[in-house]
Formats: C-alpha cells, sequence, structure tokens
C-alpha cells in the first residue's frame, strides 16, 4: 500500500488523530494516553505560570516537543485581539507557527465567532503563521477561510465536549467536496466510530480530546480512536459500494438446486 | 533600598527599584525556556531580559503551555 500521509503546512504525519491534552486526571495519565493514540500532534493551551507553586508539573517534562508536534491553541479567546496575543506569546515560547485558532462566541454552546475567526486567520497568516482553524460546519465561511490562508479547515462535529458526533454529515461533505485542504473535525467527537464516519466522509484527521480524557478508560479509549480513525481512512480509501434500495444477493443464482 | 511596585501574573508584588526582568524571572525560578514574557502587554525577547529594568506599575505576564484541547 503507498504511502498515505497527512500533510499539513507542507509537514508529514503518519497519524491522522490529533489528540488534545485538557482534562485528564494527571500528566502521566495524558503522557501515556497521547502515546496509546499514536498522535504525532497535540494540541496544548496557553497560560499563566503559577508562580506560587514552583513544584507544579510541566507538560512539557511530559510530553517532550522534540518528539510530539505541540499545536497552541486559543482556547478561552473570544475574541481576535485575545486569541493574537496567545498565539504570538505561543510563538514567542519557542517558535512555534503552526496553531490552532479557536474564537468562541458563546460561553454555553461554545460555537465558534466565525468573524473573528475569519480576521483572525487573515492577520495570523500575513505574520507567518500557519493557521488551523477550528470553524463552524458552514461551506460558505470555510471558502472564505481558505481564501484568506487558512492552513486547514476544523469544523466542528458539534459543540465542543459535547460528545454528540457528527451533525451535519452533508455540509462535511460539501466542504470536502470544495477544498483540498487539510480537513480536520474538531470538537463534539464521542465515540471510536465517529471517528470512523468522520475519515469515511473523506476528511482527512480528527482532533480528540474529551472523548479520550473523559472515558471511563482514557488509555483503552484511546487506543480505539487510534483504530477507528485507521480503519475510517482504509474505508474511505477502499471506495465503497453503491447504495441500492433492494437486496443484491451475496452467493450465485446460477445452479441452484 | 528603595521598593517599587509591580504586577506579575495578576498578583501584586514588591521589588528592588534595581531589579532587572532577568532578575525576576531567576528570583521566581522560572524555566526561561518554557515560558513566554509580556511587559505591558508587549512581547519581550527573551534574549533581551537582562537589559529591561522594571519600573514602578509595570505590568508582567508569563505564560507557558498546559493541557487544552
Amino acid at each position: 500500500m503507498k504511502k498515505d500521509n497527512l500533510i499539513i503546512a507542507k509537514k508529514k504525519f503518519k497519524s491522522r488523530l490529533i489528540v488534545g491534552t485538557g482534562k485528564y486526571k494527571t500528566m502521566s495519565e495524558c503522557a501515556k494516553a497521547i502515546k496509546l493514540s499514536g498522535a504525532e500532534i497535540v494540541t496544548v493551551a496557553v497560560r499563566r505560570v503559577n508562580i506560587s507553586d514552583k513544584n507544579k508539573p510541566l507538560l512539557m517534562d511530559y510530553i517532550d516537543p522534540k518528539k510530539i508536534t505541540y499545536l497552541p491553541n486559543t482556547a478561552g479567546c473570544f475574541n481576535s485581539k485575545e486569541a493574537l496575543r496567545t498565539l504570538r506569546l505561543a510563538r514567542e515560547i519557542g517558535g512555534w507557527k503552526l496553531v490552532k485558532l479557536e474564537v468562541l462566541g458563546d460561553k454555553e454552546n461554545l460555537f465558534p465567532d466565525m468573524i473573528e475567526t475569519l480576521k483572525s486567520t487573515e492577520v495570523l497568516t500575513k505574520e507567518g503563521f500557519r493557521v488551523m482553524v477550528y470553524c463552524n460546519d458552514d461551506p460558505l465561511m470555510a471558502k472564505r477561510l481558505e481564501n484568506v490562508g487558512a492552513a486547514a479547515i476544523m469544523p466542528l462535529a458539534a459543540p465542543i465536549g459535547s460528545g454528540l458526533g457528527i451533525q451535519n454529515k452533508i455540509n462535511i461533505q460539501i466542504i470536502r467536496k470544495q477544498t483540498k485542504l487539510p480537513l480536520i473535525i474538531d470538537a463534539g467527537l464521542g465515540q471510536a466510530s465517529d471517528a470512523t464516519i468522520a475519515m469515511e466522509l473523506g476528511c482527512d484527521g480528527v482532533l480528540v480530546n474529551t472523548a479520550i480524557a473523559k472515558a471511563k478508560k482514557p488509555f483503552d479509549m484511546a487506543l480505539a480512536f487510534k483504530n477507528a480513525v485507521i480503519a475510517g481512512r482504509q474505508s474511505y480509501n477502499s471506495g465503497r459500494i453503491d447504495k441500492t434500495l433492494m437486496g443484491n444477493p451475496s452467493s450465485p443464482l446460477k445452479g441452484i438446486i | 533600598m528603595k521598593k517599587i511596585k509591580i504586577k506579575v501574573n495578576g498578583k501584586n508584588r514588591s521589588i528592588s527599584e534595581t531589579y532587572k526582568l532577568s532578575d525576576l524571572i531567576k528570583h521566581l525560578k522560572i524555566p526561561m525556556k518554557k515560558v513566554a514574557i509580556e511587559l505591558n502587554e508587549e512581547i519581550i525577547d527573551k534574549k533581551n531580559v537582562n537589559k529591561i529594568k522594571l519600573k514602578q506599575n509595570d505590568k508582567i505576564e508569563i505564560v507557558h503551555f498546559i493541557g487544552g484541547g
């Protein structure tokens, strides 16, 4: 079988599963789940250093940024200004240019504010960032993001952390058809089969955090997602059969006794 | 020695007026390679921390990566 890498901003990745590093009980649990998932890219948040507790474990001590690609995010940002500030700081930590932009518009449903997101994508791209954009599953907005230089389109399956799975397959298929950019389902997956469905729709990858971190057995779920993404991709590449309304016998009709 | 007031990650702090940004970082035992620093909302090039003298009411933010989705 020929190599089937995920390519984002000219960088090649073998794994099509991107995982978040939030919501784990401990750093070591997080690190082990990531290892089991096979993910080569992990999302991370930018926050204040705890200056009163210097012994608090650091993410970088558990997940080596030389081995795993850190994808700094803008989680918790509600406007373009905050998002730009966060990612400029992220770049300063160690030269990160590949970033995940996420500008939220509502504290309850956590849907992205697409006007602020679009503005930020344009500014960041001009500053040399390679921006993977968390967005609504709106084909028109996805096109606009592409036009201002997004490095990847990352529509939600459902609200962040909801575990509802892909709610609007048609929109995802339309976005798939219109773009050659990496298309990654970000947010809202609940179980491994949701990832398979995303891959079978032709997505290039999925980004999962809560569904693994908050599963009763995070390590098993990490492995399940790894396998689900591989299965979905293989299925997509294999070319599914056409759907028919009526049955089609699997055994020959000739020679029936 | 005269003291000045500054804010570090939202918390008030009193430091000697001779303090440079590098002194503060050293005092807080911050691993420089793993953080980014903002002084009054402007990102600081980490190479220059020993050239920056802190002033009264300076606001410093020191951030790093934590787990997130």
